[in-house]
């Protein structure tokens, strides 16, 4: 898969970051190329999450957390202390590993992004509202209930509503961090198809445990390791025939 | 001694017994409970009549009604709450989502949980000076709403504080990561998953500033006004003191300790009116933002 330089999405250079004095994440430079799949795959602890959620700075919430490095999105620095945490996060959406839906009603769910960038024009929300929920397959399920309670969904329907409020604020990056980690298979199934649909226009990354879900899902994979990246290529390559050792014993199973 | 009693019952007999001393300590507690509604049932529902409840006392307090001390007890309790919840609320939003960790916040968080062992009768003498004397709004509704509401601010902090810890972290991460700013995601999410907590402890906070004597002793009650109250700078009767005074002044102490018991018996009514007016409201909250 012939990649040109100009397609990079994000690009993060010499990434550091600290939990205290524990080093977490070691020195990670990686490419996120534009309407492509990036997965994350590793063992428990290697600090995938902890990278994904350093793109939209959502590691600020963390006491005595430092980051260094770059990452930049659209030729701004992420990392930089000076850098728009709002923008980027609006820039930048984020599908969390256990479905967060807020305790409102589905349309406030989905309304909320909107509101909050000061949006009132009720015409414009309705259609937004429809479009986000149509993206994320959830508009035939919940097109007559959309005053209910969100917390009345399912968990596959929770977790689909999480990415149509993220489609809502109209990112140009998606993050998932481990999105299936507690749905059923059926659900996750109905993420992994919504996922390939969504790559036609938005970039993403996704943290996944699963293996065979990378495999499905992602056009480039990056195997990471006690913090570090051990290795980052074409999903195909990477699970056929990988350079490094380490990966060919984690995709083994001899050891994750 | 001990050791060869206990040995002698097999630990099914041990737990029995145990079980059984616990629920006697039950049945204590709500002895007493019962038995304070039944006294003050008894003794103060004679008094009770619409006239009572509607007119202004008369002949040295020991015929007419009480509507003054009803008024005044609703304007400084309603007096406290506005004060106390909108200042505690700001403090615990600080405290819990901006303040820095560390041991600064700590001696807050310390000095704000000393500030309730308070005694209340200190708390009235604080009032007088201050209020009272210092910022000169007299022996008057606002003196005392103050000074109530001074009584109840950590309780309301405290509360609010431990709702706003309870909101789950879960939905404070999807409205950041949605490009909410810090106080967009409090206002929006935080503190609507906090309300019925913040409510609790409003609940708990109304029955006490309604029932204190102390702190309105000399900032707020009088024995006797004619007539109502005109201006938050007016003193005002209020039934705890109308309680107290009852019982320790005037010439007719069997009408005077039948008219106290009659004061209770409302002062306990109005805690339930205005605790279940906040019960409702925490129950709607709780229902909006929670499974």
């Amino acid at each position: 898969m012939p990649v040109k330089n100009n397609d990079v999405r994000i690009k993060a250079e010499n990434v550091d970051f600290y939990y205290g004095t524990h080093k977490a994440i070691k020195n990670i430079s990686i490419d996120f190329y534009n309407d492509k799949v990036t997965a994350f795959i590793g063992p428990s602890g290697c600090g995938k999450s902890t990278f994904i959620r350093l793109l939209n700075r959502m590691n600020d919430l963390i006491a005595n957390a430092k980051a260094c490095g770059s990452i930049y999105l659209d030729g701004e620095n992420i990392l930089s202390p000076k850098a728009d945490v709002v923008k980027i996060r609006r820039k930048i959406g984020m599908v969390f590993q256990k479905p967060n839906p807020f305790p409102k009603s589905i349309w406030q769910n989905i309304s909320y992004g909107l509101e909050i960038q000061g949006e009132k024009d009720k015409k414009k929300i309705e259609a937004v509202v429809e479009d986000s929920l149509r993206k994320a397959a959830l508009w035939n399920e919940v097109k007559d209930r959309l005053r209910d309670n969100a917390l009345k969904l399912s968990g596959g329907q929770q977790q689909r509503l999480c990415i149509a409020r993220c489609l809502a604020v109209d990112p140009e990056v998606i993050l998932f961090d481990e999105p299936c980690a507690s749905l059923d298979p059926i659900s996750t199934n109905k993420i992994e198809d919504l996922i390939l649909e969504l790559k036609k226009n938005y970039t993403i990354a996704i943290v996944t445990h699963n293996m065979q879900q990378a495999a499905r899902v992602s056009d480039f994979t990056a195997f990471m390791y006690l913090g570090e990246l051990i290795e980052f290529g074409v999903t195909s390559q990477i699970f056929t025939v990988p350079k490094e050792k380490k990966t060919e014993e984690y995709l083994s199973g001899k050891f994750g | 001694m001990k050791i060869r009693i206990s040995n002698k019952f097999s630990s099914a007999v041990k737990e029995k017994i145990g079980f059984t001393f616990l629920a006697l300590c039950i049945v204590i507690t709500l002895l007493f409970l019962a038995g304070i509604i039944y006294l003050i049932f008894s003794n103060g529902l004679e008094v009770i009549s619409w006239e009572f409840l509607t007119s202004v006392p008369r002949k040295g307090m020991t015929a007419g009604g009480v509507a003054p001390a009803i008024v005044g007890t609703l304007y400084l309790t309603v007096g406290a709450v506005a004060f106390a919840l909108p200042l505690g609320l700001a403090c615990a939003i600080y405290l819990n989502e901006y303040g820095p960790r560390g041991f600064i916040v700590n001696i807050i968080r310390m000095s704000i949980n000393n500030l309730a062992g308070v005694p209340s009768v200190v708390f009235g003498l604080f009032g007088l000076a201050v209020f009272v004397k210092f910022f000169g709004f007299g022996v008057s509704i606002l003196s005392g709403s103050l000074t109530l509401g001074i009584l109840i601010l950590p309780g309301i902090i405290s509360a609010s504080q431990e709702a706003l810890m309870a909101a789950p972290y879960s939905i404070r991460e999807a409205s950041l990561a949605l490009g909410a700013t810090q106080w967009q995601t409090i206002k929006k999410t935080v503190l609507p998953a906090a309300m019925p907590g913040i409510m609790t402890g409003v609940i708990l906070s109304v029955a006490r500033a309604a029932g204190e004597t102390a702190p309105i002793l000399f900032t707020a009650a009088t024995f006797y006004k004619r007539g109502y109250p005109d201006s938050i700078f007016s003193e005002v009767m209020a039934l705890p003191y109308h309680i107290y005074a009852l019982m320790t002044e005037g010439t007719k102490p069997d009408k005077q300790t039948a008219i106290a018991y009659g004061c209770a018996l409302l002062l306990l009514a109005i805690t339930l009116l205005i605790s279940a007016v906040a019960i409702y409201l925490r129950n709607k909250y709780r229902s909006l933002y929670a499974r």
